[in-house]
């Protein structure tokens, strides 16, 4: 069988890699992608830990848990392509560094 | 001389029981080869699944053979002509010699396409409609795997195939196929929403995400006790697979082929196929969820006919949706979105919502008045929404219709009728 | 090693691979397609953990949906993305470093707790039974208040979404 760390260390490195991709990418867009990496590394660790420890209950909050993470997922990426495209609109740019209206 | 009779008679029930039910006796049959050569139970398995699903798709890409000779024979009596009818009794073999010629063609690669997304999007599409093929039951023992989730199974496969769309659009480094990858955005993304909504009445009376299971319970087709929601579904099928009168990622009339217009060959073709493919799984899916899918008398105990009862009602469904493709007029794309946004998907909601509450209402040993009941429900719905859209959107008359403006026509120096209107005048 | 480490290996080295691809592609288009592959690696990893359901939903959700709308916010903001030079910000070494030194702590955290050997039980039928979790999210002892509260959150989303994205009537004049 496969060691429930396997799987903890494989959320562990992407969440890592996703956030790598918000921090270092100048593009609204590609920060989102990092966004979604590291969404997807929460789902891996929640379903891991419903599958090895639930125990003898037939529990269901792990699957309850990633169900509701899935929502958040789809209305946090519904948004936040709405805002890049609306900051599109009005600044011609998605570049994080060029949108710096607010600097005095 | 009655050993002979009693054996031919053996062997006759023998051949009856194959035709009966083929895939449980074939499965009997290499079972017992199997382990007779030595083989253990986990290989025999992978080894039987792995010719099952062979078996299925090659079965699929076969059948496609004939679905586009059906298409274009169909098609051809309905513009008045005859369809191909040179190769082979009447014209059976055309396809054959088309793939012929499509296998000889040359792959031209457009420059500045990006090689991995131009390349990988045929091989998308086919392979997303012949995942489809999977989960459908066609008969009680014929079937690919009744897993727990087949239906959102269904269209998350779906999904995949509009990746491929989208990779070839983007991937061809041409505008008329990057028009249509965006097309194909909104078109498919906006169609799943009623079709997911309206999916989820067959799964509400079966109490199953399983197409098998679904198949199974269908006492009554669905389509008599949800009318409205299997139209919806049909509507919104057919949108998935951009056919006509919602094939805008393809409008030859306005983005030349769409898509695949960079495409050449076997990449071509593998477009084609999974065009053709994707409307007959539709119809088996159409047939399956709302028709009975294979249930009929008869069909329980001899599976084969099973197959045969799911053939008829997915060639008849199939048969609508081409008589829709060559009799009905393409949409514009803001009336395609208008259409499915503010008509389908509040339609397909309350559909949803009132079925519910009478599928909870009635016990379902009352057959007759479920359907009663559902069939005043649906059309009371059907008619207060199209109150609604005449109210709210009433037919604007258009006063002008068009004013003869003739763009195309150089100015002339002397126009005819001034010239004859000033003849008098230059004679005298 | 059994065959399925072997498979867990393999797709896990194909989620992370593409996920690095899909935070250092120059092209934005290239890195949506990257984070397909890894979405598509993360569903694999849902069905080897027995959540057929959500391996099928993820591929939904995820790929169907969210992938395609980046897709698309990607072709509408093509314009300014010359994807040309770097695509990063200068101190990309550090948040690397950063991000290392954290990746190694949290595996000796994960490494040093007791229970990351459990061995998981069978799981019962039940628990993959959709019908049970379908009631546990519409019980009210359940978890009746977060799925109301994440359909108002779709809702509320549905509304805020188009309103930002929509062209406003004014800027349409200037």
């Amino acid at each position: 069988m496969i060691p429930l760390s396997w799987y903890l260390i494989l959320a562990a490195a992407l969440m890592g890699i996703g956030l790598y991709g918000v921090i270092t990418r100048k593009n609204l867009v590609g920060a989102l992608i990092g966004l979604e990496l590291m969404l997807n590394s929460v789902n891996i660790n929640l379903l891991a830990f419903w599958r090895y420890l639930h125990y003898a209950q037939p529990e269901m909050d792990g699957l309850v848990f990633v169900a509701l993470a899935f929502v958040v997922a789809a209305a946090e990426t519904a948004v936040g392509l709405a805002l890049i495209i609306s900051a599109y609109r009005s600044r011609k740019t998605v570049d994080v560094n060029e949108m710096n209206l607010l600097k005095g | 001389m009655a050993v002979i009779w009693q054996n031919i008679l053996t062997f006759l029930q023998g051949v009856l029981r194959f035709i009966g039910d083929p895939i449980t006796i074939l499965n009997q049959w290499l079972t017992g080869v199997l382990s007779g050569w030595g083989a253990n139970a986990t290989l025999i398995q992978v080894i039987l699944a792995i010719l099952g699903g062979a078996s299925l798709v090659l079965g699929g890409l076969f059948f496609t053979v004939f679905l586009i000779w059906l298409e274009r024979k169909v098609g051809g009596r309905f513009q008045d002509r005859l369809g191909p009818n040179r190769v082979g009794p009447w014209g059976l073999f055309q396809p054959l010699a088309d793939m012929v010629k499509i296998f000889t063609k040359e792959y031209i690669t457009p420059t500045g396409a990006d090689k991995i997304p131009y390349n990988l999007a045929p091989v998308l599409s086919v392979g997303a409609v012949l995942a489809v093929i999977a989960v459908i039951p066609f008969a009680s023992t014929i079937f690919g795997v009744n897993i727990n989730v087949g239906v959102v199974y269904l269209m998350a496969v779906g999904a995949i195939g509009e990746l491929g769309i989208i990779m070839a659009g983007l991937g061809s480094n041409n505008k008329y196929a990057l028009i249509a990858g965006f097309r194909a955005v909104a078109n498919l993304i906006s169609y799943e929403v009623p079709m997911v909504l309206v999916l989820l009445i067959p799964v509400m009376f079966s109490g199953s995400l399983g197409m098998n299971d679904i198949a199974r319970s269908q006492n009554v087709w669905y389509i008599f006790l949800a009318p409205l929601s299997a139209a919806i579904f049909f509507i919104a099928s057919i949108a998935e697979n951009s056919r006509a009168p919602f094939d805008l990622i393809e409008a030859d009339s306005e983005l030349v082929a769409g898509f695949n217009v960079e495409y050449s060959g076997l990449k071509f073709g593998m477009f084609y196929v999974a065009d053709f493919l994707h409307s007959a799984t539709a119809a088996l899916i159409f047939a399956t969820l709302f028709l009975g899918g294979w249930r009929g008398p008869g069909a329980e105990s001899i599976p084969i006919l099973g197959f045969i009862y799911l053939s008829v009602k997915a060639t008849v469904v199939y048969f609508l949706i081409l008589h829709i493709r060559f009799t009905v007029p393409r949409f514009r794309i803001d009336q395609m979105m208008n259409f499915n946004w503010k008509f389908l998907t509040p339609l397909a909601l309350v559909v949803l919502a009132a079925t519910a509450v009478v599928d909870k209402a009635i016990p379902s040993n009352l057959t007759a008045l479920r359907i009663g009941v559902n069939w005043i429900v649906n059309i009371a719905i059907w008619v207060a929404a199209d109150r609604l859209v005449r109210v709210v959107a009433p037919k604007r008359v258009v006063p002008e219709v068009a004013r003869p403006r003739p763009l195309a026509r150089p100015p002339l120096a002397n126009p005819p009728q001034a010239a004859a209107e000033h003849e008098p005048g230059g004679e005298a | 090693m059994s065959a399925g480490q072997v498979i867990f290996l393999l797709v896990g080295a194909v989620t992370l691979g593409s996920g690095i691809a899909a935070v250092n592609a120059r092209k934005m288009l290239h890195a949506a397609l990257w984070l397909v592959l890894s979405l598509l690696g993360v569903a694999f990893i849902f069905a080897l953990l027995e959540a057929s359901f959500f391996a099928v939903v993820q591929v939904l959700v995820y790929i169907g949906a969210i992938a395609i709308l980046i897709i698309f916010a990607v072709m509408l903001s093509r314009s300014s993305l010359t994807d040309e030079g770097t695509q990063t910000n200068p101190r990309w070494w550090l948040a690397a470093l950063g991000l290392l030194i954290l990746f190694v702590g949290i595996c000796a955290a994960i490494l040093l707790w007791p229970k990351v050997t459990s061995i998981p039980a069978p799981l019962p039928a039940s628990a993959t039974d959709l019908a049970t979790l379908g009631k546990e999210l519409v019980n009210p002892n359940g978890y009746l208040v977060p799925f109301e509260l994440s359909s108002i959150l779709l809702l509320a989303t549905l509304v805020g979404a188009i309103y930002t994205a929509v062209e406003k009537k004014e800027e349409i004049k200037k």
